[in-house]
Protein backbone atom coordinates (compact mmCIF):
# COMPACT_ATOMS: atom_id res chain seq x y z
CA UNK A 1 0.00 0.00 0.00
CA UNK A 2 1.14 3.47 -0.86
CA UNK A 3 4.28 1.98 -2.35
CA UNK A 4 5.34 4.09 -5.30
CA UNK A 5 8.70 2.57 -6.20
CA UNK A 6 9.47 -1.09 -5.70
CA UNK A 7 12.89 -2.50 -6.48
CA UNK A 8 13.32 -6.27 -6.73
CA UNK A 9 16.63 -8.11 -7.32
CA UNK A 10 17.87 -5.12 -9.28
CA UNK A 11 21.32 -5.22 -10.88
CA UNK A 12 22.69 -1.99 -12.25
CA UNK A 13 25.75 -1.12 -14.29
CA UNK A 14 26.79 -0.74 -17.90
CA UNK A 15 26.58 -3.02 -20.90
CA UNK A 16 30.24 -3.60 -21.74
CA UNK A 17 31.82 -4.67 -25.01
CA UNK A 18 31.38 -8.21 -26.40
CA UNK A 19 28.30 -8.83 -24.28
CA UNK A 20 30.18 -8.65 -20.98
CA UNK A 21 28.19 -6.59 -18.54
CA UNK A 22 29.92 -4.36 -16.05
CA UNK A 23 27.84 -4.84 -12.93
CA UNK A 24 28.12 -2.04 -10.37
CA UNK A 25 25.59 -3.19 -7.77
CA UNK A 26 23.54 -6.38 -7.81
CA UNK A 27 20.55 -7.86 -5.98
CA UNK A 28 19.08 -4.65 -4.63
CA UNK A 29 15.72 -4.95 -2.87
CA UNK A 30 13.82 -2.06 -1.32
CA UNK A 31 10.58 -0.16 -1.69
CA UNK A 32 9.67 3.49 -1.25
CA UNK A 33 6.36 4.88 -0.13
CA UNK A 34 4.38 8.05 -0.65
CA UNK A 35 5.44 10.90 1.60
CA UNK A 36 8.90 9.47 2.27
CA UNK A 37 12.15 11.38 2.01
CA UNK A 38 14.98 8.97 1.20
CA UNK A 39 18.75 9.39 0.81
CA UNK A 40 21.04 7.06 -1.12
CA UNK A 41 24.57 7.10 0.32
CA UNK A 42 27.77 5.19 -0.25
CA UNK A 43 31.44 5.72 -1.08
CA UNK A 44 32.66 7.27 -4.33
CA UNK A 45 32.05 5.07 -7.36
CA UNK A 46 29.75 2.64 -5.55
CA UNK A 47 26.92 3.39 -7.99
CA UNK A 48 24.67 5.98 -6.34
CA UNK A 49 24.20 7.98 -9.52
CA UNK A 50 23.94 4.82 -11.61
CA UNK A 51 21.11 3.63 -9.35
CA UNK A 52 19.30 6.96 -9.51
CA UNK A 53 19.65 7.16 -13.29
CA UNK A 54 18.40 3.58 -13.59
CA UNK A 55 15.37 4.34 -11.42
CA UNK A 56 14.69 7.42 -13.55
CA UNK A 57 14.84 5.47 -16.80
CA UNK A 58 17.84 7.46 -18.02
CA UNK A 59 19.88 4.27 -18.35
CA UNK A 60 18.84 0.63 -18.62
CA UNK A 61 19.02 -1.84 -15.78
CA UNK A 62 20.99 -5.08 -16.18
CA UNK A 63 18.58 -7.41 -14.37
CA UNK A 64 15.72 -7.39 -11.89
CA UNK A 65 12.56 -5.32 -11.66
CA UNK A 66 11.68 -1.68 -11.03
CA UNK A 67 7.97 -1.17 -10.42
CA UNK A 68 6.55 2.35 -10.64
CA UNK A 69 3.14 2.32 -8.93
CA UNK A 70 3.04 -1.41 -9.64
CA UNK A 71 3.89 -1.09 -13.34
CA UNK A 72 7.26 -2.23 -14.71
CA UNK A 73 9.38 0.84 -15.52
CA UNK A 74 10.13 -0.32 -19.07
CA UNK A 75 6.43 -0.81 -19.87
CA UNK A 76 5.69 2.88 -19.32
CA UNK A 77 5.87 5.22 -22.31
CA UNK A 78 8.23 8.17 -22.09
CA UNK A 79 5.31 10.53 -21.59
CA UNK A 80 3.65 8.35 -18.93
CA UNK A 81 6.94 8.18 -17.05
CA UNK A 82 7.33 11.95 -17.35
CA UNK A 83 4.09 12.42 -15.42
CA UNK A 84 5.20 9.87 -12.77
CA UNK A 85 8.71 11.05 -11.99
CA UNK A 86 10.91 14.08 -12.44
CA UNK A 87 14.68 14.07 -12.16
CA UNK A 88 17.53 16.43 -11.35
CA UNK A 89 20.74 15.19 -12.93
CA UNK A 90 24.36 16.23 -12.65
CA UNK A 91 24.52 16.51 -16.46
CA UNK A 92 25.58 19.97 -17.66
CA UNK A 93 22.79 21.98 -19.26
CA UNK A 94 22.94 22.04 -23.05
CA UNK A 95 22.06 25.73 -23.13
CA UNK A 96 22.45 28.25 -20.33
CA UNK A 97 20.93 30.98 -22.47
CA UNK A 98 17.47 30.36 -21.04
CA UNK A 99 16.04 32.57 -18.33
CA UNK A 100 15.32 30.93 -14.98
CA UNK A 101 11.59 31.13 -15.64
CA UNK A 102 11.92 29.69 -19.16
CA UNK A 103 13.90 26.75 -17.79
CA UNK A 104 11.44 26.04 -14.99
CA UNK A 105 8.55 26.34 -17.48
CA UNK A 106 10.01 23.43 -19.47
CA UNK A 107 8.99 21.25 -16.52
CA UNK A 108 5.39 21.61 -17.74
CA UNK A 109 6.16 19.96 -21.11
CA UNK A 110 4.50 16.60 -20.33
CA UNK A 111 1.19 18.46 -19.83
CA UNK A 112 1.27 21.06 -22.61
CA UNK A 113 -0.06 20.69 -26.16
CA UNK A 114 2.02 19.80 -29.25
CA UNK A 115 3.46 23.31 -29.44
CA UNK A 116 4.16 23.61 -25.72
CA UNK A 117 1.76 26.51 -25.01
CA UNK A 118 1.38 27.17 -21.25
CA UNK A 119 -2.12 27.42 -19.81
CA UNK A 120 -3.05 29.53 -16.77
CA UNK A 121 -2.85 26.46 -14.54
CA UNK A 122 0.69 25.77 -15.78
CA UNK A 123 1.73 29.35 -15.03
CA UNK A 124 0.41 29.05 -11.48
CA UNK A 125 2.34 25.82 -10.87
CA UNK A 126 5.52 27.42 -12.28
CA UNK A 127 5.13 30.47 -10.02
CA UNK A 128 4.51 28.18 -7.07
CA UNK A 129 7.70 26.19 -7.78
CA UNK A 130 9.69 29.43 -8.03
CA UNK A 131 8.29 30.58 -4.68
CA UNK A 132 8.88 27.24 -2.93
CA UNK A 133 12.58 27.21 -3.83
CA UNK A 134 12.95 30.96 -3.28
CA UNK A 135 13.96 32.06 -6.76
CA UNK A 136 11.66 35.09 -7.16
CA UNK A 137 14.53 37.57 -7.28
CA UNK A 138 16.38 35.79 -10.10
CA UNK A 139 13.49 34.49 -12.18
CA UNK A 140 14.16 36.77 -15.16
CA UNK A 141 17.95 36.30 -15.12
CA UNK A 142 19.70 34.15 -17.71
CA UNK A 143 21.06 30.85 -16.40
CA UNK A 144 24.66 31.70 -17.38
CA UNK A 145 24.53 34.63 -14.95
CA UNK A 146 23.79 32.37 -11.96
CA UNK A 147 26.18 30.73 -9.52
CA UNK A 148 26.38 26.93 -9.50
CA UNK A 149 24.34 26.84 -6.32
CA UNK A 150 21.56 29.03 -7.74
CA UNK A 151 21.50 26.93 -10.90
CA UNK A 152 21.07 23.81 -8.84
CA UNK A 153 18.05 25.36 -7.14
CA UNK A 154 16.63 26.25 -10.55
CA UNK A 155 16.90 22.61 -11.63
CA UNK A 156 15.13 21.51 -8.46
CA UNK A 157 12.37 24.04 -9.12
CA UNK A 158 12.03 22.67 -12.65
CA UNK A 159 11.54 19.17 -11.23
CA UNK A 160 8.88 20.54 -8.86
CA UNK A 161 7.10 22.27 -11.74
CA UNK A 162 6.87 18.86 -13.41
CA UNK A 163 4.58 18.04 -10.44
CA UNK A 164 5.17 14.27 -10.30
CA UNK A 165 4.49 11.80 -7.46
CA UNK A 166 8.16 10.75 -7.54
CA UNK A 167 11.13 13.15 -7.53
CA UNK A 168 14.68 11.84 -8.04
CA UNK A 169 17.65 14.12 -7.38
CA UNK A 170 21.28 13.28 -8.11
CA UNK A 171 23.53 15.11 -5.63
CA UNK A 172 21.23 18.16 -5.47
CA UNK A 173 23.21 19.90 -2.75
CA UNK A 174 26.75 19.56 -4.11
CA UNK A 175 27.37 23.23 -4.92
CA UNK A 176 25.55 24.71 -1.94
CA UNK A 177 26.95 25.98 1.35
CA UNK A 178 25.84 24.30 4.57
CA UNK A 179 23.01 26.75 5.23
CA UNK A 180 21.57 26.37 1.74
CA UNK A 181 22.10 22.61 1.77
CA UNK A 182 19.86 22.39 4.83
CA UNK A 183 17.41 24.88 3.34
CA UNK A 184 17.02 22.86 0.13
CA UNK A 185 16.84 19.50 1.93
CA UNK A 186 14.23 20.80 4.37
CA UNK A 187 12.20 22.11 1.46
CA UNK A 188 12.40 18.70 -0.22
CA UNK A 189 11.41 17.01 3.02
CA UNK A 190 8.39 19.30 3.38
CA UNK A 191 7.43 18.58 -0.20
CA UNK A 192 7.61 14.84 0.48
CA UNK A 193 5.57 15.10 3.68
CA UNK A 194 3.04 17.82 2.82
CA UNK A 195 2.38 16.86 -0.79
CA UNK A 196 2.79 13.12 -0.19
CA UNK A 197 5.51 12.70 -2.79
CA UNK A 198 8.31 10.15 -2.87
CA UNK A 199 11.55 12.12 -2.86
CA UNK A 200 14.86 10.31 -3.34
CA UNK A 201 18.31 11.91 -3.51
CA UNK A 202 21.92 10.79 -3.60
CA UNK A 203 24.41 12.51 -1.31
CA UNK A 204 27.78 12.43 0.42
CA UNK A 205 26.47 14.38 3.43
CA UNK A 206 25.66 11.40 5.62
CA UNK A 207 25.28 13.46 8.81
CA UNK A 208 22.61 15.66 7.27
CA UNK A 209 20.84 12.66 5.78
CA UNK A 210 20.71 10.92 9.16
CA UNK A 211 19.13 14.02 10.69
CA UNK A 212 16.64 14.75 7.92
CA UNK A 213 15.64 11.57 6.09
CA UNK A 214 12.84 9.12 6.73
CA UNK A 215 14.70 6.27 5.04
CA UNK A 216 18.26 5.68 3.88
CA UNK A 217 19.83 3.26 1.44
CA UNK A 218 23.48 2.46 2.10
CA UNK A 219 25.03 1.08 -1.06
CA UNK A 220 27.87 -1.23 -0.08
CA UNK A 221 29.64 -4.47 -0.98
CA UNK A 222 28.82 -7.25 -0.51
CA UNK A 223 25.49 -6.13 0.91
CA UNK A 224 23.46 -2.93 0.83
CA UNK A 225 21.37 -1.75 3.78
CA UNK A 226 17.98 -0.08 3.77
CA UNK A 227 15.93 1.30 6.65
CA UNK A 228 15.24 4.30 8.84
CA UNK A 229 18.34 6.15 10.06
CA UNK A 230 17.83 4.87 13.64
CA UNK A 231 17.45 1.28 12.48
CA UNK A 232 20.62 1.58 10.46
CA UNK A 233 22.49 3.08 13.45
CA UNK A 234 21.24 0.26 15.71
CA UNK A 235 22.28 -2.38 13.21
CA UNK A 236 25.72 -0.74 12.97
CA UNK A 237 25.29 -0.43 9.23
CA UNK A 238 27.38 2.74 9.04
CA UNK A 239 30.42 1.18 10.74
CA UNK A 240 31.65 -0.73 7.72
CA UNK A 241 31.07 2.08 5.23
CA UNK A 242 34.57 3.51 5.23
CA UNK A 243 38.01 1.96 6.02
CA UNK A 244 38.45 2.33 9.78
CA UNK A 245 41.93 3.87 9.77
CA UNK A 246 40.82 7.52 9.54
CA UNK A 247 37.21 7.88 10.60
CA UNK A 248 34.81 5.98 12.80
CA UNK A 249 31.04 6.16 13.32
CA UNK A 250 29.91 7.38 16.75
CA UNK A 251 26.62 5.62 17.55
CA UNK A 252 25.75 8.02 20.39
CA UNK A 253 25.81 11.17 18.27
CA UNK A 254 24.95 9.51 14.98
CA UNK A 255 27.87 11.07 13.16
CA UNK A 256 31.34 10.31 11.87
CA UNK A 257 34.36 11.36 13.97
CA UNK A 258 37.97 11.70 12.90
CA UNK A 259 40.27 9.27 14.69
CA UNK A 260 43.40 10.58 16.34
CA UNK B 1 9.19 41.17 -22.74
CA UNK B 2 6.52 39.05 -24.42
CA UNK B 3 4.63 42.11 -25.63
CA UNK B 4 7.64 43.20 -27.69
CA UNK B 5 7.64 40.13 -29.93
CA UNK B 6 4.80 41.18 -32.29
CA UNK B 7 6.52 44.55 -32.91
CA UNK B 8 9.81 42.89 -33.73
CA UNK B 9 8.10 40.49 -36.11
CA UNK B 10 6.28 43.39 -37.75
CA UNK B 11 9.61 45.20 -38.11
CA UNK B 12 11.19 42.14 -39.75
CA UNK B 13 8.27 41.77 -42.15
CA UNK B 14 8.55 45.43 -43.16
CA UNK B 15 12.32 45.15 -43.66
CA UNK B 16 11.77 41.95 -45.66
CA UNK B 17 9.33 43.75 -47.94
CA UNK B 18 11.70 46.68 -48.45
CA UNK B 19 14.66 44.37 -49.15
CA UNK B 20 12.49 42.45 -51.60
CA UNK B 21 11.55 45.57 -53.56
CA UNK B 22 15.13 46.91 -53.50
CA UNK B 23 16.45 43.55 -54.65
CA UNK B 24 14.08 43.56 -57.62
CA UNK B 25 14.71 47.21 -58.52
CA UNK B 26 18.48 47.17 -58.46
CA UNK B 27 20.76 45.35 -60.85
CA UNK B 28 22.58 45.91 -64.10
CA UNK B 29 19.43 47.70 -65.28
CA UNK B 30 18.03 49.97 -62.60
CA UNK B 31 14.24 50.17 -62.35
CA UNK B 32 12.82 52.94 -60.09
CA UNK B 33 11.20 51.67 -56.87
CA UNK B 34 7.85 53.27 -57.70
CA UNK B 35 7.77 51.53 -61.09
CA UNK B 36 8.72 48.20 -59.49
CA UNK B 37 6.04 48.54 -56.82
CA UNK B 38 3.37 49.49 -59.35
CA UNK B 39 4.38 46.66 -61.67
CA UNK B 40 4.36 44.12 -58.83
CA UNK B 41 0.95 45.11 -57.48
CA UNK B 42 -0.95 46.08 -60.61
CA UNK B 43 0.95 44.33 -63.39
CA UNK B 44 1.30 47.55 -65.37
CA UNK B 45 3.48 50.62 -65.22
CA UNK B 46 6.85 49.40 -66.41
CA UNK B 47 8.15 49.44 -69.95
CA UNK B 48 8.02 46.17 -71.85
CA UNK B 49 11.68 45.41 -71.26
CA UNK B 50 11.53 46.33 -67.55
CA UNK B 51 8.38 44.30 -67.14
CA UNK B 52 10.10 41.33 -68.74
CA UNK B 53 13.14 41.72 -66.47
CA UNK B 54 10.96 41.92 -63.37
CA UNK B 55 8.65 39.01 -64.07
CA UNK B 56 10.97 36.63 -65.90
CA UNK B 57 14.24 37.23 -64.14
CA UNK B 58 14.25 39.29 -60.94
CA UNK B 59 11.07 38.09 -59.24
CA UNK B 60 12.02 34.38 -59.43
CA UNK B 61 15.54 35.33 -58.30
CA UNK B 62 14.29 37.34 -55.30
CA UNK B 63 11.88 34.55 -54.44
CA UNK B 64 14.71 32.00 -54.64
CA UNK B 65 16.85 34.24 -52.41
CA UNK B 66 14.07 34.19 -49.80
CA UNK B 67 13.83 30.39 -49.96
CA UNK B 68 17.61 29.93 -49.81
CA UNK B 69 18.10 32.37 -46.93
CA UNK B 70 15.18 30.99 -44.91
CA UNK B 71 16.02 27.35 -45.62
CA UNK B 72 19.69 27.64 -44.66
CA UNK B 73 18.93 29.66 -41.52
CA UNK B 74 16.26 27.23 -40.36
CA UNK B 75 18.51 24.22 -40.91
CA UNK B 76 21.28 26.05 -39.02
CA UNK B 77 18.97 26.71 -36.07
CA UNK B 78 17.87 23.07 -35.94
CA UNK B 79 21.46 21.84 -36.04
CA UNK B 80 22.72 24.21 -33.35
CA UNK B 81 20.05 22.99 -30.95
CA UNK B 82 20.31 19.31 -31.90
CA UNK B 83 24.10 19.23 -31.63
CA UNK B 84 24.24 21.57 -28.62
CA UNK B 85 26.87 23.44 -30.58
CA UNK B 86 26.82 27.15 -31.39
CA UNK B 87 29.16 26.55 -34.33
CA UNK B 88 26.94 23.99 -36.05
CA UNK B 89 25.53 24.80 -39.45
CA UNK B 90 24.45 22.98 -42.61
CA UNK B 91 28.10 22.40 -43.49
CA UNK B 92 28.96 20.61 -40.28
CA UNK B 93 26.87 17.49 -40.87
CA UNK B 94 28.57 17.06 -44.24
CA UNK B 95 25.29 17.69 -46.07
CA UNK B 96 26.63 20.59 -48.11
CA UNK B 97 29.80 18.59 -48.79
CA UNK B 98 27.66 15.72 -50.03
CA UNK B 99 25.94 18.07 -52.44
CA UNK B 100 29.32 19.37 -53.60
CA UNK B 101 30.51 15.82 -54.17
CA UNK B 102 27.46 15.04 -56.29
CA UNK B 103 28.05 18.15 -58.36
CA UNK B 104 31.78 17.43 -58.66
CA UNK B 105 31.17 13.87 -59.88
CA UNK B 106 28.75 15.08 -62.49
CA UNK B 107 30.85 17.94 -63.77
CA UNK B 108 34.36 16.57 -63.44
CA UNK B 109 33.86 12.84 -63.14
CA UNK B 110 31.94 12.41 -66.39
CA UNK B 111 35.09 12.91 -68.45
CA UNK B 112 37.05 10.36 -66.45
CA UNK B 113 34.52 7.58 -65.98
CA UNK B 114 32.14 7.70 -68.91
CA UNK B 115 34.04 9.58 -71.54
CA UNK B 116 31.68 12.52 -71.49
CA UNK B 117 28.42 10.64 -71.95
CA UNK B 118 26.72 12.42 -69.05
CA UNK B 119 25.14 15.68 -70.00
CA UNK B 120 25.76 18.50 -67.57
CA UNK B 121 22.60 20.57 -67.45
CA UNK B 122 20.92 22.63 -64.73
CA UNK B 123 18.56 19.77 -63.96
CA UNK B 124 21.16 17.01 -63.91
CA UNK B 125 23.38 19.18 -61.72
CA UNK B 126 20.55 19.67 -59.25
CA UNK B 127 19.75 15.96 -59.30
CA UNK B 128 23.39 14.98 -58.78
CA UNK B 129 23.96 17.34 -55.89
CA UNK B 130 20.63 16.40 -54.30
CA UNK B 131 21.66 12.77 -54.54
CA UNK B 132 25.01 13.58 -52.95
CA UNK B 133 23.43 15.38 -50.02
CA UNK B 134 20.74 12.74 -49.56
CA UNK B 135 23.39 9.98 -49.56
CA UNK B 136 25.40 11.75 -46.87
CA UNK B 137 22.16 12.44 -44.99
CA UNK B 138 21.23 8.74 -45.07
CA UNK B 139 24.72 7.80 -43.90
CA UNK B 140 24.41 10.30 -41.05
CA UNK B 141 20.98 8.95 -40.10
CA UNK B 142 22.38 5.40 -40.15
CA UNK B 143 25.20 6.54 -37.87
CA UNK B 144 22.72 8.38 -35.63
CA UNK B 145 20.94 5.07 -35.01
CA UNK B 146 24.17 3.54 -33.74
CA UNK B 147 25.88 6.49 -32.09
CA UNK B 148 23.95 7.90 -29.15
CA UNK B 149 26.32 10.75 -28.44
CA UNK B 150 25.52 13.79 -30.57
CA UNK B 151 29.03 15.20 -30.25
CA UNK B 152 30.40 12.02 -31.85
CA UNK B 153 27.83 12.44 -34.61
CA UNK B 154 29.03 15.99 -35.16
CA UNK B 155 32.61 14.76 -35.58
CA UNK B 156 31.41 12.06 -37.98
CA UNK B 157 29.74 14.82 -40.00
CA UNK B 158 33.03 16.74 -40.10
CA UNK B 159 34.83 13.59 -41.27
CA UNK B 160 32.29 13.17 -44.08
CA UNK B 161 33.11 16.72 -45.07
CA UNK B 162 36.85 15.94 -45.12
CA UNK B 163 36.36 12.82 -47.21
CA UNK B 164 34.17 14.55 -49.77
CA UNK B 165 36.57 17.50 -49.94
CA UNK B 166 39.45 15.11 -50.60
CA UNK B 167 37.51 13.30 -53.36
CA UNK B 168 36.64 16.64 -54.94
CA UNK B 169 40.33 17.59 -54.86
CA UNK B 170 41.30 14.33 -56.60
CA UNK B 171 38.58 14.86 -59.19
CA UNK B 172 39.65 18.40 -59.86
CA UNK B 173 43.29 17.28 -60.27
CA UNK B 174 42.28 15.04 -63.19
CA UNK B 175 39.56 17.30 -64.58
CA UNK B 176 39.80 19.29 -67.78
CA UNK B 177 40.18 23.03 -67.40
CA UNK B 178 36.65 23.86 -68.56
CA UNK B 179 35.13 21.22 -66.26
CA UNK B 180 37.03 22.61 -63.32
CA UNK B 181 35.80 26.07 -64.25
CA UNK B 182 32.22 24.85 -64.42
CA UNK B 183 32.47 23.21 -61.00
CA UNK B 184 34.02 26.31 -59.46
CA UNK B 185 31.25 28.40 -61.01
CA UNK B 186 28.65 26.17 -59.29
CA UNK B 187 30.55 26.41 -56.00
CA UNK B 188 30.35 30.24 -56.16
CA UNK B 189 26.65 29.90 -55.49
CA UNK B 190 23.83 31.72 -57.24
CA UNK B 191 20.14 32.33 -56.74
CA UNK B 192 19.50 33.51 -60.29
CA UNK B 193 19.78 30.41 -62.47
CA UNK B 194 16.73 28.47 -61.40
CA UNK B 195 14.02 27.50 -63.87
CA UNK B 196 10.35 27.84 -62.96
CA UNK B 197 9.99 24.13 -62.21
CA UNK B 198 13.11 24.20 -60.03
CA UNK B 199 11.69 27.09 -58.01
CA UNK B 200 8.44 25.15 -57.53
CA UNK B 201 10.35 22.05 -56.41
CA UNK B 202 12.55 24.05 -54.04
CA UNK B 203 9.46 25.75 -52.59
CA UNK B 204 7.78 22.40 -51.98
CA UNK B 205 10.84 20.92 -50.26
CA UNK B 206 11.33 24.04 -48.10
CA UNK B 207 7.67 23.99 -47.03
CA UNK B 208 7.96 20.32 -46.07
CA UNK B 209 11.14 21.08 -44.10
CA UNK B 210 9.31 23.95 -42.39
CA UNK B 211 6.40 21.65 -41.48
CA UNK B 212 8.80 19.14 -39.89
CA UNK B 213 10.51 21.99 -38.00
CA UNK B 214 7.21 23.29 -36.63
CA UNK B 215 6.32 19.77 -35.47
CA UNK B 216 9.72 19.62 -33.72
CA UNK B 217 9.40 22.93 -31.82
CA UNK B 218 8.45 21.32 -28.51
CA UNK B 219 11.24 18.73 -28.66
CA UNK B 220 13.73 21.43 -29.66
CA UNK B 221 12.84 23.45 -26.56
CA UNK B 222 13.27 20.37 -24.34
CA UNK B 223 16.62 19.60 -26.00
CA UNK B 224 17.93 22.93 -24.66
CA UNK B 225 18.25 21.11 -21.33
CA UNK B 226 20.15 18.17 -22.82
CA UNK B 227 19.03 14.79 -24.09
CA UNK B 228 18.55 13.08 -20.72
CA UNK B 229 16.36 15.88 -19.43
CA UNK B 230 14.41 15.94 -22.68
CA UNK B 231 13.85 12.20 -22.35
CA UNK B 232 12.66 12.66 -18.76
CA UNK B 233 10.14 15.22 -20.03
CA UNK B 234 8.62 12.60 -22.31
CA UNK B 235 10.37 13.50 -25.57
CA UNK B 236 10.95 10.48 -27.80
CA UNK B 237 14.58 11.25 -28.47
CA UNK B 238 15.23 8.98 -31.47
CA UNK B 239 12.07 10.08 -33.25
CA UNK B 240 12.75 13.73 -32.48
CA UNK B 241 16.35 13.47 -33.72
CA UNK B 242 15.20 11.72 -36.88
CA UNK B 243 12.65 14.43 -37.68
CA UNK B 244 15.11 17.23 -36.98
CA UNK B 245 17.89 15.63 -39.05
CA UNK B 246 15.44 14.95 -41.89
CA UNK B 247 14.25 18.56 -41.86
CA UNK B 248 17.84 19.84 -41.77
CA UNK B 249 18.93 17.55 -44.58
CA UNK B 250 16.01 18.42 -46.84
CA UNK B 251 16.40 22.16 -46.31
CA UNK B 252 20.18 22.35 -46.60
CA UNK B 253 20.41 19.66 -49.29
CA UNK B 254 17.79 21.14 -51.60
CA UNK B 255 19.10 24.68 -51.21
CA UNK B 256 22.70 23.63 -51.89
CA UNK B 257 21.66 21.51 -54.85
CA UNK B 258 19.89 24.39 -56.57
CA UNK B 259 21.87 27.40 -55.40
CA UNK B 260 25.35 26.05 -54.66
CA UNK B 261 27.12 25.94 -51.32
CA UNK B 262 26.30 29.28 -49.68
CA UNK B 263 28.36 29.83 -46.54
CA UNK B 264 27.72 31.47 -43.17
CA UNK B 265 23.98 32.17 -43.48
CA UNK B 266 23.08 28.94 -41.65
CA UNK B 267 25.61 29.66 -38.93
CA UNK B 268 25.15 33.40 -38.39
CA UNK B 269 21.39 33.99 -38.72
CA UNK B 270 20.29 31.88 -35.71
CA UNK B 271 22.71 33.88 -33.52
CA UNK B 272 21.51 37.22 -34.88
CA UNK B 273 17.90 36.16 -34.31
CA UNK B 274 18.58 35.10 -30.71
CA UNK B 275 20.15 38.53 -30.18
CA UNK B 276 17.17 40.34 -31.67
CA UNK B 277 14.48 38.49 -29.73
CA UNK B 278 16.59 37.73 -26.65
CA UNK B 279 15.05 34.30 -26.29
CA UNK B 280 15.82 30.62 -26.88
CA UNK B 281 12.18 29.66 -27.37
CA UNK B 282 11.85 27.93 -30.73
CA UNK B 283 8.24 29.12 -31.04
CA UNK B 284 9.77 32.56 -31.60
CA UNK B 285 13.07 31.52 -33.19
CA UNK B 286 11.64 29.38 -36.02
CA UNK B 287 9.63 32.22 -37.62
CA UNK B 288 12.39 34.63 -36.59
CA UNK B 289 15.21 32.92 -38.48
CA UNK B 290 13.00 32.48 -41.54
CA UNK B 291 12.41 36.24 -41.80
CA UNK B 292 15.95 37.21 -40.81
CA UNK B 293 17.57 34.71 -43.19
CA UNK B 294 15.41 35.87 -46.09
CA UNK B 295 16.31 39.51 -45.44
CA UNK B 296 20.04 38.81 -45.14
CA UNK B 297 20.22 36.78 -48.33
CA UNK B 298 18.19 39.37 -50.27
CA UNK B 299 20.66 42.04 -49.13
CA UNK B 300 23.67 39.86 -49.98
CA UNK B 301 22.21 39.13 -53.41
CA UNK B 302 21.56 42.83 -54.01
CA UNK B 303 25.20 43.59 -53.20
CA UNK B 304 26.38 40.68 -55.38
CA UNK B 305 24.56 42.18 -58.37
CA UNK B 306 26.81 45.26 -58.09
CA UNK B 307 23.95 47.65 -58.92
CA UNK B 308 24.64 49.80 -61.94
CA UNK B 309 27.32 47.51 -63.36
CA UNK B 310 27.01 44.49 -65.60
CA UNK B 311 29.11 42.33 -63.29
CA UNK B 312 27.70 39.78 -60.85
CA UNK B 313 29.86 38.67 -57.95
CA UNK B 314 29.68 35.13 -56.53
CA UNK B 315 27.09 35.31 -53.73
CA UNK B 316 29.15 32.90 -51.63
CA UNK B 317 31.87 35.54 -51.38
CA UNK B 318 29.36 38.18 -50.24
CA UNK B 319 27.76 35.95 -47.59
CA UNK B 320 31.23 35.16 -46.24
CA UNK B 321 32.29 38.81 -46.23
CA UNK B 322 29.08 39.74 -44.40
CA UNK B 323 28.76 36.57 -42.29
CA UNK B 324 32.27 36.02 -40.97
CA UNK B 325 32.58 39.47 -39.31
CA UNK B 326 29.14 38.93 -37.74
CA UNK B 327 30.37 35.72 -36.12
CA UNK B 328 33.59 37.42 -34.97
CA UNK B 329 31.58 40.37 -33.60
CA UNK B 330 29.34 38.00 -31.68
CA UNK B 331 32.36 36.21 -30.22
CA UNK B 332 34.07 39.41 -29.17
CA UNK B 333 31.00 41.17 -27.81
CA UNK B 334 29.38 38.24 -26.06
CA UNK B 335 32.72 36.66 -25.06
CA UNK B 336 31.30 33.28 -25.85
CA UNK B 337 28.82 32.14 -28.42
CA UNK B 338 25.85 30.69 -26.66
CA UNK B 339 22.74 29.19 -28.08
Amino acid sequence: MNTTLEIQNLSIGYPGNHGEKKVVVSDLNFSLRKGEFTAIIGVNGIGKSTLLRTLGGVQSKLAGTVLVNGEPLESLSGLALATEMSIVLTDPLASKNLTVKELISLGRQPYTNWLGILKNEDTLIIEDAIKKIGLESVQDRKCFELSDGQLQKVLIARALAQDTPIVLLDEPTTHLDLYHKVQVLKTMKHIAHDLQKTVVYTTHEIDLAIQLCDKMLILDHPESHFGTPSELIENESFQGLFPSDLIGFDTKTGSFKIKN
Amino acid sequence: MKGAYPYRFLLLVIILFISFVINISLGSVEIPFSVTLKELFTGVGATDSSSYIIWEYRLPKAFTAILVGSGLSLSGLLMQTLFRNPLAGPFVLGISSGASLGAAFLIMGSGIFTAGVLLVTDISLAVASSMGSVLVLLAVIAMARKVKDTMALLIIGLMFGSITAAVVTVLSYFAKAEELQQYIYWSFGTVGNLSGSQVVLLTAICLFGLLLSILSIKSLNALLLGENYAKSLGVRIRQARFLIILATGLLAGAVTAFAGPIAFIGLAVPHLTRQLFNTTDHKILVPGVILYGAILLLICDTIAQLPGSSYVLPINAITSIVGAPVVIWLLVRKRKMIF
